[in-house]
C-alpha cells in the first residue's frame, strides 16, 4: 500500500518545467501525434532516398513509358518511364528542405528585426513596421512568384523567395509579443539591475516569446511546402528533370487522360505532408498555451 | 461612425509608396544588365540602347523610379516586351473574368464555410463537428493545383460532364460560362470555405457562451430563435473581417487555378509574362494586385465598423 503511494507521488516532486509539461500535453493529443510520426517518416524518407527509393529517380526506360501501377513500380511510370515511387521519394527532399530552409530564413531575418522594433520603439520601429505592412500588403504567393521570376528559376531562389515573403509574419508576430512582454515585472527587473539591451532581449524576452513562434513556424513549413510545390508546378522551382512534387504535377497534367497515376501520388505526397504539419502546428498551439 | 476613415486613408500614403519601392526594386534582382535581360534573344544593339532609353537605365537609381512611378500614377503601367501592349490595357482586359471566378469562389465559401462552422458549434462534439473539422484539415492541407487536376480527370476526363479548360464569356453564353468557370471557382473557394468554417465555429462558440444568448434561452425563446438572431448576428461581426483578409488567398490562388484550367484572366497574365520575361507586365500585374488587395483590406474595414453597432456612435 505505502509502495504504491509512494510510486504515485514520486514523479511529482520534481516540479516539472513548462517546457516538460507542454510536451506532455502535445503527446496526449492524438492528432499531433500523427502528424509528429508522418513528419519524422517524411524527413527518414527524403534523408535516406538513395537506400529506400526502389529504383534511379533520373533513369529513363522507352520501354517502360506511362506504365499503370504495378508489383515492380507501386505507384506506376511517367512519361519516359522513370519510376514513380522513386521520384516521389526523392522529391519529398526538394519540398521538405524547401519548406525548413525558407522557414529558417523568414524566422532568422524576422525574429531579430521584430524584435529589434518592438523593444527600440520609435524611428526604429515605425521604418521596420511600414516596410512589414507594406510587404503583407502583397498577397503571398503573387510576391513569391515575382521575386523568383526576377531572381531566375531554380530550387534555391524559389527557397529565397518563399523566405524573404514569409518574413514578415514573424517580423510582425515577435514585434507584438516584445511588445507584451517587455512591460512585465520581470523585464523591468532585469532592466533595473543594469543588464544592457542585448542581454534582456536574448535572456529575458526572447524565452518568453519563443512558443508562438515555434508554433508560427510549424504552420509556416506546411505553407512553405505548399509554395514550394506551386512554384515548381509553375516551372519557377526545381528545374527538370531533378524530381519535385509540385514539377511532377506538371507534366502529369498533359497526361492526365492516359496516366492518372501520375497525378495522383505526388499530389498525395504533398497532401499527406502538409496535413502531418498542420496537425503538429495546431497541436503545439494547444499544447503550448497556458490558458487552456 | 465613419470617423477612422480620414486617418486610415492617409496610411494608406506610406504603405503604397513602400509597395510601389518594393515593387520597382525587383529589377535590381535581375542578374546583369536589366537591358540585356529584358531584351530577351534580341542582340540588336539598337534595340538594347532602346530598352535603356525607354526605361531610364542610365539615369541613377532614385530616377528611374520617379519615372516609373509618374507613368504609373498617369495611369501608364510601362508597355509589354513581348507583345508590345501597353500593360494597363492588359489589365483591364483580363480583370473581369478574374473578378468573375474570385465572385464565384466567395460565393462557394461563404455557402460552404458558414453553415458549416455553424452547425459545427452548435452541434459541438457531434459527427457534424467532427466532418467540418476534417472538412477544414482537408480544404487547409490541399494544395489548389492538385484539387483542380483532380477534378479536371473526375468531371472532365471520366464522366465527361464539364469542359476541362477555356473560358466563355457570360455575354457570350451564360451556360457555357457558368461551365467553364464551376470548377475552378470551387477549387479556389474551397480553401476559404475551411477558413471561414474556422473563423465562424470559433465565433459561434464564444456566442453560445455568452450572457445574452443564456438570456435569450431564460426567456423561453426557441433554440432556432437563439441560435439565428441572438448568437449568430454577433459571430459574424468578426467572421466577415476575417473572411476579408483572404482576399488575398484568393488573388494567390487565382494564379494557380487560372494556370490548370487556363482561364485567360489575371493570374494567368502574370504566369505568361513571368515566362516571357516580360518583366514589366510582371511589375504592373503586382503593382494592381497590391492595391487591389489594400483597397479590399480598407473595405473590409469600414464594412467592420457598419455591422457593428457597438463601434457606431
Amino acid at each position: 500500500m505505502s509502495a504504491v503511494l509512494a510510486a504515485s507521488t514520486a514523479p511529482q516532486r520534481a516540479e516539472p518545467t513548462p517546457g516538460r509539461r507542454a510536451l506532455r500535453r502535445l503527446l496526449r493529443r492524438r492528432t499531433a501525434m500523427f502528424g509528429l510520426v508522418v513528419v519524422v517518416l517524411m524527413a527518414l524518407l527524403a534523408v535516406f532516398a538513395p537506400w529506400i527509393a526502389p529504383f534511379d529517380p533520373l533513369a529513363t526506360s522507352f520501354a517502360m513509358v506511362r506504365k499503370a501501377p504495378s508489383a515492380a513500380h507501386w505507384f506506376g511510370t511517367d512519361e519516359v518511364g522513370r519510376d514513380l515511387l522513386a521520384r516521389v521519394i526523392y522529391g519529398g527532399r526538394a519540398s521538405l528542405a524547401a519548406g525548413v530552409i525558407a522557414v529558417s530564413i523568414a524566422v532568422g531575418c524576422g525574429v531579430p528585426l521584430g524584435m529589434l522594433a518592438g523593444y527600440a520603439g520609435g524611428v526604429v520601429d515605425a521604418v521596420i513596421s511600414r516596410i512589414t505592412d507594406a510587404m503583407l500588403a502583397i498577397p503571398f504567393l503573387i510576391l513569391a512568384i515575382a521575386l523568383a521570376a526576377f531572381l531566375g528559376p531554380s530550387l534555391g531562389n524559389a527557397m529565397i523567395a518563399i523566405g524573404v515573403t514569409a518574413t514578415p509574419i514573424f517580423v510582425r508576430l515577435s514585434r507584438g509579443q516584445v511588445l507584451a512582454v517587455r512591460a512585465e515585472d520581470f523585464v523591468e527587473a532585469a532592466r533595473a539591475v543594469g543588464n544592457p539591451p542585448l542581454r534582456i532581449l536574448l535572456r529575458h524576452i526572447l524565452p518568453n516569446i519563443l512558443p508562438p513562434v515555434i508554433v508560427q513556424a510549424t504552420l509556416a513549413i506546411a505553407a512553405a511546402i505548399i509554395a514550394e510545390a506551386s512554384l515548381s508546378f509553375l516551372g519557377l522551382g526545381q528545374q527538370p528533370p531533378a524530381p519535385s512534387w509540385g514539377s511532377m504535377l506538371n507534366s502529369a497534367q498533359r497526361f492526365l487522360t492516359q496516366a492518372p497515376w501520375m497525378a495522383i501520388f505526388p499530389g498525395l505526397a504533398i497532401f499527406l505532408t502538409v496535413l502531418a504539419f498542420n496537425l503538429l502546428g495546431d497541436g503545439l498551439r494547444d499544447a503550448l498555451d497556458p490558458k487552456s | 461612425m465613419l470617423k477612422f476613415l480620414p486617418r486610415r486613408l492617409l496610411q494608406l500614403i506610406p504603405t503604397l509608396f513602400l509597395v510601389s519601392v518594393l515593387i520597382f526594386g525587383l529589377q535590381q534582382l535581375l542578374p546583369g544588365d536589366p537591358a540585356l535581360v529584358m531584351a530577351g534573344e534580341e542582340r540588336d544593339p539598337a534595340v538594347l540602347e532602346q530598352i535603356r532609353k525607354q526605361y531610364h537605365f542610365d539615369e541613377p537609381l532614385p530616377m528611374q523610379y520617379l519615372y516609373w512611378i509618374k507613368g504609373v500614377a498617369t495611369g501608364n503601367l510601362g508597355e509589354s516586351m513581348r507583345i508590345k501592349q501597353p500593360v494597363a490595357e492588359l489589365v483591364v482586359a483580363k480583370l473581369p473574368v478574374t473578378v468573375q471566378l474570385a465572385t464565384m469562389a466567395m460565393f462557394f465559401a461563404v455557402m460552404i464555410g458558414i453553415p458549416a462552422g455553424i452547425l459545427s458549434a452548435v452541434k459541438k462534439d457531434s459527427a457534424w463537428d467532427v466532418g467540418a473539422n476534417v472538412f477544414a484539415l482537408w480544404g487547409l492541407s490541399t494544395p489548389n493545383f492538385w484539387l483542380g487536376i483532380m477534378l479536371i480527370f473526375l468531371f472532365s476526363v471520366k464522366l465527361g460532364w464539364l469542359p476541362a479548360s477555356g473560358f466563355v464569356s457570360p455575354f457570350d453564353d451564360w451556360k457555357q460560362s457558368l461551365a467553364t468557370t464551376v470548377m475552378p471557382a470551387f477549387v479556389l473557394g474551397n480553401a476559404i470555405a475551411a477558413v471561414l468554417m474556422r473563423h465562424m465555429r470559433s465565433a459561434m462558440l464564444q456566442a453560445m457562451g455568452s450572457d445574452y444568448v443564456r438570456t435569450a434561452r431564460a426567456k423561453g425563446l426557441v433554440e432556432k430563435t437563439v441560435v439565428l438572431k441572438h448568437a449568430l448576428r454577433n459571430a459574424l461581426t468578426p467572421v466577415i473581417t476575417l473572411g476579408a483578409l483572404e482576399f488575398g488567398t484568393l488573388l494567390s490562388g487565382a494564379v494557380l487555378t487560372e494556370q490548370v484550367f487556363s482561364i485567360p484572366g489575371f493570374g494567368k497574365l502574370i504566369v505568361d509574362a513571368v515566362f516571357n520575361r516580360d518583366y514589366a507586365v510582371v511589375q504592373g500585374v503586382v503593382l494592381v494586385t497590391a492595391t487591389v488587395y489594400i483597397l479590399l483590406n480598407l473595405l473590409a474595414d469600414v464594412m467592420y465598423v457598419l455591422v457593428n453597432p457597438r463601434l457606431r456612435d
